[in-house]
């Protein structure tokens, strides 16, 4: 797992089937980026869920929030729609799981882990975080983070 | 850890100075919070003048479309003097939220309370900050999911049962 002091690898991934989005056109504002397993696992403890609620408080410190999972743009889009998602869901799709073996994430079971990166205006990563598939880390200690390195 | 921590702008049912606080955040419209609710009740009446509980508020509101209304009510029967009287009337009639508005005003009048007025508070200013603040807070200490259980400060990360619980209490 790529850890604080390293330099964020640049990605350009599908948010939905016919838009993509590049990493390093975000330069200059924090983003943290969100790998989870899979798109439609049980909504009250979910991790995408939690991050879209908390979503205002992160825009207070000017960070992108970006969801990573080796999910397709199609699926992507469906589950954003239906969970109301408001911020892009990225697939990590072709070739399967590119980005999140850069970030030295990605599970033997076929999946990203669930980590939390915090990359900062530069693009050097501050924050990195893996939790087990089965656990939410919550968005406390990323925005910890967040808070000290960025005032708004 | 909570932050902040249990302070007078909190619901508590008991004293703020009972040895032991049990925190929960909670969404009045996610299915495990009301099914965590009776075995909350069931502690608070085990445990007496031992226990001091508060209810913050943790609305998923992009998933459980309800749950933002639900909790502005809570907020502006207790200017009323009836949180939770509001608190245990929306999780004993959660299904009524899968009406929408509708069912929201069957629970404020089952309070007696009257729809239209409660509905006009829900754009006060200190009723949406407290709503907000709580949220914030609950990100700030680390909540997770709903239900979100802290003890004393810390967060319980067992199953929410009566027993469960009631043995994480009394290790205290």
């Amino acid at each position: 797992m790529l850890q604080p002091g390293t330099k964020a690898p640049d990605f350009e991934l599908h948010v939905t089937p016919d838009q993509s989005l590049k990493l390093s056109d975000l330069a200059g504002s924090p983003v943290v980026l969100i790998f989870y397993p899979a798109d439609w696992s049980p909504v009250c403890g979910d991790e995408i869920a939690l991050f879209n609620q908390a979503k205002p408080i992160f825009e207070r410190y000017q960070a992108q929030l970006l969801g990573i999972s080796v999910d397709g743009a199609w699926c992507h889009t469906a589950y954003s729609q239906a969970n109301h998602i408001h911020f892009p869901l990225l697939a990590d799709f072709e070739p399967k799981g590119a980005v999140s073996k850069s970030y030295g994430i990605y599970s033997p079971g076929g999946t990203a882990g669930r980590a939390l990166f915090l990359i900062d205006g530069q693009g050097i990563i501050q924050y990195a975080h893996l939790s087990p598939d089965a656990i939410n880390p919550g968005a406390d200690g990323v925005l910890e983070k967040l808070k000290e390195i960025h005032q708004p | 850890m909570l932050q902040p921590a249990v302070n007078n702008k909190d619901h508590i049912q008991g004293s703020l100075s009972s040895p032991v606080i049990l925190v929960e955040y909670g969404d009045f419209q996610c299915p495990h919070c009301r099914a965590a609710h009776p075995h909350v009740k069931m502690l608070i009446k085990h445990f007496g003048d031992k226990i001091g509980f508060v209810f913050r508020h943790f609305p998923l509101s992009e998933i459980h479309p309800m749950a933002l209304g639900a909790a502005l009510t809570a907020e502006a029967a207790d200017n009323k003097g009836k949180f939770w009287e509001m608190y245990d009337a929306i999780f004993d009639q959660q299904e009524l939220l899968e009406e929408g508005l509708p069912g929201l005003q069957l629970i404020i009048r089952s309070v007696g309370l009257n729809p239209g007025e409660t509905e006009k508070e829900w754009t006060d200013k200190g009723i949406t900050a407290k709503v907000n603040d709580d949220f914030e807070s609950g990100i700030l200490s680390g909540v997770n999911g709903t239900p979100s259980f802290f003890i004393n400060g810390t967060k319980y990360n067992g199953a929410y049962d009566f027993s469960s619980m009631e043995k994480a209490i009394q290790k205290i």
